[in-house]
């Protein structure tokens, strides 16, 4: 038997918050209460103890791009940032797109220190042309299926695919909401910045657009949709009106779209490039205020790592894609939590209990009670620290964050009951 | 002033500054030995991803009239070939001792990530769209030149392209911060998405703003832009676009009469500019190209010589 007591923090989930501390036995939550001892016990004093948080949106790398990122080097990164479970891409090489690489990507991940799901793809390669065996994958677990990085351009295709995962159920059909010839060549959000800087543009219409024909068809196929990385004002007008209109479509939003705008990239650093591309100061308040209001379900990652060498170009050779993992719940803390635009209770429902619901994790997200896994996180709230690139867990190190002053730590992570990050420091 | 990246690394007082600095060169040039010993020891080298006549041939010859050395870095016999990247390349030629790289690149902020990588002085010389600032100095000098000192109230048309224009976005910027009031003349699909915050008016009917211009500045079309070349096509055909936004000798008939025309070249006679107008007495085409040493000397002259006006260096 291997027993674990958290001391001294104040217990905070869906049911509200209390000082508590946790017994945790073989795995599950034992005992909740005050004055609890014996076993190894950890301090959790001045903590906020909430459930282990999950990610539905990492981009792990493995196989093809371990140079990059790998799954045991992101599974640490997500630990240390107070993740037990994070879902990882399938725009792999060889793209996730059949049961054996899903299944090699699982094994890789059963000896990771973050509970590794896996998304498999809409299509064969993602070329977004035939199907992919989706009922294969799903036998294994898969529940979110996407092309992600790309979007899928033929409504036909997505239109299948989210028929057809009716048969599945739990499983939901996610899009990369842009469409790709109002997108092709642009490097950065298409308005005022980019006119400046002369750099081709993304618009925000070629979100719009994928989005509002995504919500006709789950309409009109009673399919079920996520919608990706969410970035525009009016994309998320769209899915509040859907939503009241009874479609089944669930939505997620980065930490950086929720805090950085497109005048970022006017310092040319490769680190604020990333598709969808950072908007306007409008967007991001209109993004907040759904997040705040539930009608974005899920604060994702998008965790996208490029090696040094691929970052250190121009802005508009360099690749897209930014670090999230180690920095997302101190993001949350600090920019959103702290200044009012959300409760503590609902940062931990977008960032943990949200999106397990949509990925279908039932010992993820879950009440910090008695007979529960022992996912947990340790979060220090009044630790102030400056993100420091080279410091990070992550094999890559293009974080938008560098430098930046932020308040809330991890201080421990329970995965499965096993202490993969203590007093800040992974285990292994 | 550490480099010279785009036209917002300027205030009035230091563009002036340069504007005079030219001045003095331009003297320097007619000498009969148009060479001075003001940067003999320094080294300028001239980095270019893009092809260029002009711009190339005008620093290096600003850099000897200046008693500068001179490397040449061009991309088609580098190691770029062999996958050397922009970083490595720019820390090679540093390596060499170099004070100052002039760099241009297709891709928009690479001199500024040059200028983050090295010590040396950074000289845009035309980045992407984003901007052309040396060309902006000498199209201003070249103006200031005809019309006084200042230009405040000169009332400029930049007719064409400008989405994809450096030479457009440096030139709307130093025109406006020398008092010009410029209007951008385009069908909204050559116009930049956005124009917030830009010190412009905008027009897409040319014959209806053509009397009121003291200058037209034509810029260059670019074939790709044109429907059925590709995803990049702006307008239906080039007989349209010079139909309604070409200066043809129709509308040169119309222009006010001390009106000027100008083009950064290279020029499509016959497309945005008639063949007569471009080597008519109202443009300045050929004294755009004249002015470009004189311009570039002051800059590297600026950057590199410590400061302070030129005057009474003797000739070699």
């Amino acid at each position: 038997m291997t027993e674990i007591v958290l001391r001294g923090g104040r217990v905070v989930d869906e049911t509200g918050e209390r000082l508590a501390d946790v017994r945790v036995v073989d795995g599950v939550i034992a005992e909740v209460g005050p004055g609890l001892s014996g076993g190894q016990e950890v301090d959790a004093s001045g903590c906020l103890v909430t459930p282990g948080l999950v990610d539905l949106h990492a981009h792990l790398r493995e196989p093809g791009m371990e140079e990059a990122e790998t799954v045991e080097t992101g599974a640490r990164a997500a630990a240390l940032g107070g993740y037990t479970a994070v879902v990882a891409m399938p725009n792999t090489e060889p793209a996730l797109d059949s049961a054996a690489l899903v299944g090699h990507v699982l094994a890789l991940g059963a000896a990771a220190p973050c509970d590794v799901r896996v998304a498999g793809a809409i299509t064969r390669g993602r070329a977004g042309s035939e199907l992919a065996p989706l009922g294969e994958m799903y036998d294994l677990g898969v529940r979110i299926f996407t092309d992600d990085g790309d979007c899928v351009a033929d409504p036909r295709v997505f239109r299948r695919a989210l028929d057809y995962a009716r048969a599945l159920p739990g499983a939901v059909i996610a899009d990369h909401c842009e469409e790709p010839s109002l997108v092709d060549g642009g490097l950065m959000n298409e308005g005022e910045w980019s006119s400046r800087l002369g750099v081709a543009g993304r618009p925000a219409v070629a979100e719009d657009v994928i989005v509002a024909r995504d919500l006709a068809l789950a309409r009109a196929t009673g399919g079920r949709l996520h919608l990706l990385h969410l970035s525009t004002a009016d994309a998320i007008e769209a899915v509040r009106t859907a939503r009241s209109a009874g479609i089944h479509v669930t939505a997620e939003a980065t930490p950086h779209h929720l805090v950085l705008t497109d005048e970022a990239c006017a310092t040319w650093d490769p680190a604020f490039k990333v598709h969808p591309p950072l908007r306007t100061g409008t967007d991001v308040a209109a993004l907040r205020q759904a997040v705040a209001d539930g009608v974005v379900d899920a604060i994702a990652t998008d965790h996208a790592p490029h090696p040094p060498e691929e970052k250190d170009q121009p802005f508009g050779e360099a690749p897209s894609g930014m670090l999230g993992l180690e920095t997302a719940l101190a993001v949350v803390l600090t920019e959103l939590v702290a200044p009012g635009v959300l409760s503590m209770a609902a940062a931990l429902d977008r960032l943990s209990t949200g999106p397990a619901k949509i990925a279908g994790l039932q010992q993820h997200g879950r009440p910090v009670a008695a007979g529960e896994p022992a996912n947990l996180c340790c979060i220090d709230p009044d630790v102030a620290w400056e993100v420091d690139a080279a410091a990070l867990a992550s094999r890559a190190r293009n974080t938008p964050w560098a430098g930046r002053k932020l308040n809330g730590k991890v201080r421990h992570t329970l995965l499965f009951g096993e202490p993969v990050v203590l007093d800040g420091e992974a285990q292994r | 002033m550490k480099h010279l990246l785009e036209i917002g690394d300027l205030d009035r007082t230091e563009l002036e500054g340069v504007l005079d600095t030219a001045e003095h060169f331009v003297e320097v040039t007619q000498r009969e030995i148009a060479k001075v010993p003001a940067l003999r020891g320094r080294t300028v080298a001239t980095v270019f991803y893009e092809d260029s006549t002009r711009t190339r041939l005008s620093f290096e010859g600003a850099a000897k009239r200046l008693s500068a050395d001179t490397l040449t870095f061009s991309l088609k016999a580098s190691s770029v070939s062999k996958g050397e990247s922009l970083r490595d390349t720019a820390k090679t030629i540093e390596a060499m001792g170099v004070d100052a790289m002039v760099v241009r690149h297709p891709s928009a902020g690479a001199p500024h990530r040059v200028a983050s990588w090295v010590d040396a002085a950074v000289i845009n010389a035309g980045d992407g769209w984003h901007e052309h600032p040396t060309q902006a100095l000498v199209d201003v000098f070249t103006l200031r030149s005809h019309r006084g000192r200042g230009l405040d109230g000169l009332r400029v048309g930049i007719v064409g392209d400008v989405k994809h224009s450096r030479v457009a976005r440096s030139n709307t910027l130093a025109l406006a911060l020398l008092g010009a009031r410029v209007t951008l003349i385009a069908p909204p699909t050559l116009l930049p998405p956005s124009l917030e915050g830009w010190p412009v008016q905008v027009s897409h009917d040319l014959d209806a703003v053509l009397s009121e211009l003291d200058v037209v500045y034509l810029l260059r079309i670019q074939r790709e832009r044109i429907s059925g070349r590709g995803p990049g096509e702006l307008f239906p055909s080039l007989r349209e676009y010079t139909a309604r936004w070409g200066l043809t000798a129709e509308r040169a008939a119309r222009l006010a009469p001390d009106a000027l025309v100008m083009h950064p070249g290279p020029m499509n006679r016959g497309v945005e500019i008639a063949h007569g107008i471009a080597d008519g007495p109202a443009s300045l085409v050929t004294e755009q190209v004249a002015n470009g040493v004189a311009v570039r000397m002051a800059v590297l002259y600026r950057l590199l010589g410590g400061g302070g006006e030129p005057a009474g260096v003797p000739t070699e």
